[in-house]
């Protein structure tokens, strides 16, 4: 394989006193991939997703994003990546386009480059009018496809989404997995969890997680000739019956 | 450094969006310093007083006459048995029993020599102490003025008399001690509680996470924060010098540029402080309980309403380890005596100790990675 790999992630483990939330994962995600990482609750999906950020330590294994160490280089990784949480974390009581600027800024953007961005933004997004009001003020779907959009506002490397598409409307999904595809195609590596099985079919390959350990690491069609089965949902099941943590 | 302006760029727009915090800004030392020091009197003006004369004589109605005139006792009530007195204390409507027994006038006169008793509800520790010692001045006051003690001296003795000035505060009024106080809260209300609260709520919010995963800088993260707050605490200090000048004609003695930068150092300690809360709470509702148990230990023991001087030496001990005894002191000094930077420089290296250690101590244990 001649493919540039941007995350390389070998036994790396998360311990919180005696309990592994991560328990020696091991995968490669290659540059440009849309890397589906799937699990129920509780397996250690976002434990996983935070070492790779730099904003927890590993407690053991090795792990580089971008090229840089996740124990030593934390804040290089954040430089070269985005993040979009599972909580929605724009501010509020900001407008849409004081988040850009703010989120650009701290980025190292400069202020001409900010305002040149921004506009095109508002305008594929279609929020012109919308560009002066509070964050807050906006629907879900909104605020989702803004995040997204902060997200890779400073054309990180790799964007990091923690489950993007939590409470949205089936067509805002769809809307938000054509905006994952278009930043595909300029070359940024797209990390993302979700629970949607249909939304792993997008996926070029996807893990599966179960009780912090990586069960299963392929595209999803061979994960559905593997297991023998038509559908995501049935590959899921079969790994997902055996977990013991439960579900929150 | 251009980073840190996108920052404060940020937090002074949600400050200026925050509408409960800026009119707390300008109502909380105005209400504060107009409102508290005039109902915090500590003054005993009028104590309740009930009489019991069993004598009924010239001598008894000079005596409960003297008392009723001088001013510092309301006489509620003239009780006929002292059980009947003591009922008017247990419901709360006399302050001090007094009474005279029988036969009053006729062993002053005879033996020179009378006892009288008295009793005080010792529930308000300083309204019946200051109480105690006021009746026992109007008594001393009535004592000399006998005829019968006049008549005794046939030859005039040597008398020292005592006179006596207050200084810095000429009719030891309540407010000169209480305002400076005021103002001080006020500095510490800001610098601890707001910044920590800011802080917090962007954890409770998840929107530090987003921060902590930028490449923003600790220290551009930290400025960020504390500079406005830093700001808008000065400007409610000089809100609350105006208002000690225009209310109360409280104009600082000493230098103005000495005591702005006395407030200056107590703010970036206080936030220091307020930044140390947020870095061990997670919610608001954990930083505003601890901030509110340090408050109460601020108010109580850093010699804002008691002396410091007259605690046990333990809690002065304590009260030293405070940043708010250091700076009170250097407000009154500077305010009321006009003390000058020689007076208060071991104040000063105090505050700026604990600016560093408690700054210090705050950005150590702020992590970006956990």
């Amino acid at each position: 394989m001649d493919e540039e790999k941007v995350i390389t992630c070998k036994s790396l483990s998360k311990k919180f006193g005696d309990f592994y939330a991560v328990n020696e994962i091991t995968f490669d995600v290659n540059k440009g991939e849309i890397f589906g990482f799937l699990g129920a609750n509780g397996a250690g999906k976002t434990t996983a997703m935070r070492m790779l950020c730099g904003l927890s330590f590993p407690s053991s294994g090795e792990a580089t994003v971008a090229g840089f160490d996740v124990y030593k280089q934390q804040e290089f990784i954040k430089k070269n990546i985005g993040y979009m949480s599972q909580k929605f974390s724009l501010y509020e009581n900001l407008s849409i386009l004081e988040n850009i600027e703010f989120f650009g800024g701290v980025y190292g953007l400069d202020r001409k480059e900010i305002k040149e961005r921004s506009g095109l933004l508002i305008q594929t997004l279609g929020l012109e009018k919308e560009a002066k009001k509070m964050v807050g003020e906006l629907p879900l779907g909104w605020k989702q496809k803004l995040a997204f959009s902060v997200a890779i506002f400073h054309r990180p490397k790799i964007v990091f989404l923690d489950e993007p598409t939590g409470g949205v409307d089936p067509v805002t999904r769809r809307q938000f997995w054509d905006m994952i595809y278009e930043a595909a195609a300029t070359g940024i590596t797209i990390f993302v969890t979700t629970h949607y099985m249909d939304e792993a079919e997008y996926c070029n390959r996807i893990s599966i997680m179960v009780d912090g350990k990586v069960e299963a690491l392929d595209s999803p069609s061979n994960l559905k000739s593997k297991f023998s089965v038509h559908s995501m949902d049935d590959v899921f099941y079969q790994l997902a019956r055996g977990a013991s943590r439960s579900a929150d | 450094m251009k980073v840190l302006g996108f920052i404060l760029q940020k937090e002074f727009r949600q400050i200026s969006r925050d509408k409960t915090i800026l009119i707390m800004m300008f109502l909380m030392p105005t209400i504060q310093l107009i409102v508290l020091p005039i109902a915090m009197n500590f003054d005993i003006k009028s104590v309740n007083i009930s009489i019991i004369d069993h004598d009924n004589s010239t001598y008894s109605q000079k005596l409960i006459s003297k008392v009723g005139s001088s001013g510092f006792f309301n006489i509620t009530s003239m009780e006929t048995s002292y059980p009947n007195a003591l009922e008017n204390i247990e419901q709360d409507k006399a302050d001090i029993v007094m009474e005279i027994p029988s036969g009053f006038e006729r062993n002053l006169v005879r033996e020179g020599m009378q006892k009288i008793g008295i009793s005080v509800d010792a529930i308000n520790g300083a309204k019946a102490s200051i109480g105690g010692s006021y009746l026992a001045a109007v008594l001393k006051d009535f004592n000399t003025n006998l005829e019968i003690n006049n008549d005794n001296i046939k030859t005039p003795q040597g008398l020292i008399d005592v006179t006596y000035r207050n200084w810095y505060n000429v009719r030891a009024e309540y407010k000169y001690n209480i305002v400076p106080a005021i103002l001080v809260i006020l500095l510490t209300m800001i610098g601890g509680f707001l910044a920590a609260l800011n802080i917090v709520k962007e954890k409770e919010m998840g929107t530090i996470e987003q921060i902590n995963v930028t490449p923003i800088k600790k220290w551009e993260f930290i400025l960020g924060k504390l500079i406005p707050f830093w700001i808008i605490g000065m400007i409610v200090f000089t809100i609350g010098l105006f208002v000690c000048w225009i209310v109360y004609g409280i104009i600082s003695q000493g230098s103005i540029p000495l005591l702005y930068t006395f407030a200056s150092v107590y703010l970036v300690a206080l936030l220091g402080f307020g930044l140390l809360i947020s870095t061990y709470c997670d919610s608001q509702v954990q930083a505003m309980f601890v901030a509110f148990f340090f408050m109460m230990i601020f108010m109580l023991m850093g010699g804002l309403f008691t002396s410091v001087e007259s605690m046990p030496s333990w809690a002065r001990g304590i009260s030293n380890m405070l940043p708010v005894t250091h700076f009170i002191k250097v407000v009154r000094m500077i305010m009321l005596k006009g003390s000058n930077f020689s007076d208060v420089r071991t104040e000063f290296l105090y505050l700026i100790a604990f600016g560093i250690f408690l700054n210090s101590w705050a950005i150590w244990n702020y992590r970006k990675t956990t």
